[in-house]
């Protein structure tokens, strides 16, 4: 292995054996027993993975939930030991996958920082010349002394983060950590993962998040089904992560209700009211491709197969990773509460303002009272819009800013 | 292979769990530590009632009551080395599944835990042994080997259990039985000197239980007491207890290290 590999992943299977049954019963321990080949599944939770991370390298790993990554992880980590094939790993590794792992709840913050320090390989004398300056940076002064239990998951983590960043490896293992703690930690950990990336650690990064893993890793590679889709530039796995997921929501889709595009019907609620709706470019044409400049205009039109009362009309926006971009209503609108009688029907027009990043977005429709109480109609996934941008960058938003030189 | 077994590392995360095990266990207890001497005492308490006082079974040693108060706390040690290391490694099945560590290190805490109260019930045996006037011979010098043989018999079997117990949850049922029928077979209440056939005794002394806790008898408390020596007129057999020591210690070893790859997916 040459010199500026930190890893390298070889072939890497890995096979899990789920029994079939489980010998909860003293019969079938004995019938099992006799019988010796106990059926189970073998889970390829892995399949011929092969890459290399190089040293100095932010690494990202990504792909759906249950895809596998968490697996590689942990293989990585030596957490699991392969079914075959090899890794090399060139340097010291943290050992840890996880913030917090070993907290314990009935322990006082600083006996857990203690016991965190020593699951990373620090002495208590070590532990204490840092102490102050971990409890500084998590900014729980005022609660050390309390036990671990009465703090707020969001403590927790940034105590636990504060910790792991003391870490003195070569190479450093993160799965998701930034999903907590408030917007001023996040940005303290993102200053930390610069600082990092700067002093040369290697670090290995597994995450949905595709901003996170666009802005900081130099390569990533992408996972289904324990099989490697693509390896490259961080920004184009990220792309090819997002297509990916488009066509397996637009898969679902299809298989959910056997039509794309045209307009839908949903089933949530109870189905008092018939939504349709489409995308209309300005001169109200359906369309499913919108230019960076035209607006967002959603064409709504709500039939009544029985009556209802005192509905709103709401509706949300979301990417194809599944986050809400954006959701409004009627009701945020001041708009009085609408009635229909069975048979009648009433079309609404939502216009939004095209800000958004390129890229494809979904829309859920829905016809319910002002509570939710009762959901009158829901349209889940109604259409994609696709939003096309000249010059594609992958920002999430693009609203329009001005510098005033002075 | 001895400095990456006690590696800075693992000496320091040894500490913090021995320190956590011990900081949890009587949490929330308002005597707290004290019971580690009270446990071991009122069991005491009960038993010399029973067998020395009403029962009036002859021990036919002087200072049967110390004599009687070493088998029990050298009988909890292996209980509490065994029975408590059991859940060990599922108990802190967290670690196992999400951070990098020696797995038998959990076990090692989980054992030192029991070696730190039967340091503390030594407190309790050097009292009752002035209060009893025992002469202290250099007999004494064996007893730390023979809590060393007790301790890697005890800790062999710890390992066996503690990885058995993860795909075997039965292991717990199964042990607690095994343990009431050492603890007939140990000569913790009754003379050995009582016992008839002499094949009996022999059973007896092959194993490591009973020969080490008799030996203990012998170097605290008294010459007097009945040891492997006069069980086996053979030298070769009274070697017995010592090759099953040193098999049980080795084969608990082989067998962790072969299930402990695995215990990350199993747990």
């Amino acid at each position: 292995m040459t010199e500026d590999i930190a890893i390298k992943v070889d072939n890497l299977s890995k096979i899990f054996r789920l029994p079939h049954e489980k010998n909860s019963s003293l019969k079938s321990v004995a019938v099992n027993f006799y019988r010796r080949n106990k059926g189970y599944d073998l889970q390829k939770a892995l399949e011929n993975v092969s890459f290399e991370v190089h040293r100095g390298e932010f690494f990202g790993i990504v792909g759906r939930n249950g895809s596998g990554k968490s697996t590689l992880l942990k293989l990585l980590a030596g957490i699991y030991s392969p079914t075959s094939g090899g890794i090399q790993v060139n340097g010291s590794l943290t050992p840890f996958i996880e913030l917090g792992v070993g907290f314990n709840m009935e322990l006082t913050g600083r006996e857990n920082v203690f016991l965190n320090g020593a699951l990373l390989g620090f002495s208590r004398k070590e532990m204490t010349a840092m102490y102050d300056s971990i409890v500084e940076f998590a900014e729980l002064e005022k609660f050390m002394d309390q036990k671990l239990k009465n703090y707020s998951s969001g403590m927790q983590v940034r105590l636990a983060f504060s910790i792991a960043i003391r870490a003195r490896s070569d190479i450093l293992l993160i799965d998701e950590v930034l999903a907590v703690g408030d917007a001023n930690f996040q940005k303290k950990c993102t200053n930390q993962f610069v600082q990092i990336k700067s002093q040369g650690v290697t670090v290995v990064f597994v995450s949905h998040d595709m901003s996170m893993v666009e802005r900081f890793c130099d390569r990533a590679v992408l996972i289904n089904n324990g099989k490697v889709i693509t390896i490259g530039k961080s920004s184009e796995v990220a792309r090819e992560y997002e297509d990916f997921n488009l066509e397996q929501a637009k898969n679902n889709r299809g298989k959910k209700k056997g039509e794309q595009n045209t307009g839908n019907s949903g089933s949530l609620g109870n189905n008092a009211a018939k939504i349709s709706c489409e995308i209309a470019d300005k001169n109200g044409k359906a369309v499913n491709t919108i230019g960076s400049n035209e607006s967002v205009t959603i064409k709504v039109k709500v039939d009544a197969i029985s009556s209802f009362r005192n509905a709103i009309l709401s509706f949300t926006l979301e990417n194809v990773n599944g986050q809400t971009i954006f959701a409004g209503s009627t009701k945020d609108k001041k708009m009085s509460t609408f009635s229909l009688n069975k048979g009648q029907s009433k079309d609404f027009v939502l216009n939004i303002q095209n800000i958004f990043g390129e890229g494809e977005y979904i829309y859920d429709v829905e016809v319910a009272t002002a509570n939710r109480e009762t959901i009158f109609g829901h349209v889940d996934n109604a259409a994609e819009v696709d939003i096309n941008v000249y010059e594609p960058n992958g920002w999430l938003m693009r609203p329009s800013y001005e510098v005033v030189e002075r | 292979m001895f400095k990456r077994i006690f590696s800075k590392r693992n000496r320091v995360l040894l500490a913090e769990l021995v320190r956590t095990d011990f900081k949890l266990r009587y949490q929330g207890s308002v005597l707290g530590y004290v019971w580690s001497l009270l446990r071991p005492l009122l069991l005491f308490t009960i038993l010399y009632l029973v067998f020395i006082k009403f029962l009036k079974v002859n021990y036919d040693v002087p200072h049967s009551a110390v004599y009687l108060l070493v088998g029990i706390v050298l009988w909890n040690f292996f209980l509490e080395l065994t029975a408590g290391s059991i859940g060990s490694i599922v108990g802190r099945g967290d670690l196992i599944r999400k951070i990098r560590i020696p797995r038998w290190l959990i076990v090692l805490s989980s054992s030192l835990s029991a070696v730190i109260s039967l340091f503390l019930n030594f407190i309790v045996i050097a009292v009752f042994m002035v209060l009893n006037h025992v002469a202290v011979t250099l007999n004494i010098l064996q007893f730390p080997l023979v809590i060393l043989e007790l301790y890697l018999f005890g800790f062999g079997i710890a390992l066996f259990l503690s990885a058995a117990f993860v795909k075997y949850r039965d292991v717990t049922y199964i042990w607690e039985v095994s343990c009431q029928a050492l603890f007939y077979l140990t000569p913790l209440l009754y003379p050995v000197a009582k016992l008839h056939w002499p094949i009996v005794k022999e059973i007896l002394f092959s194993s490591p239980l009973s020969q080490t806790i008799q030996a203990a008898r012998y170097a605290l408390v008294t010459n007097h007491t009945y040891t492997i020596a006069q069980a086996f007129h053979n030298d070769w057999l009274m070697g017995l207890p010592y090759v099953i020591t040193a098999a049980v210690f080795i084969i608990g070893i082989l067998y962790f290290r072969k299930k402990s790859k695995s215990f990350a997916e199993d747990i």
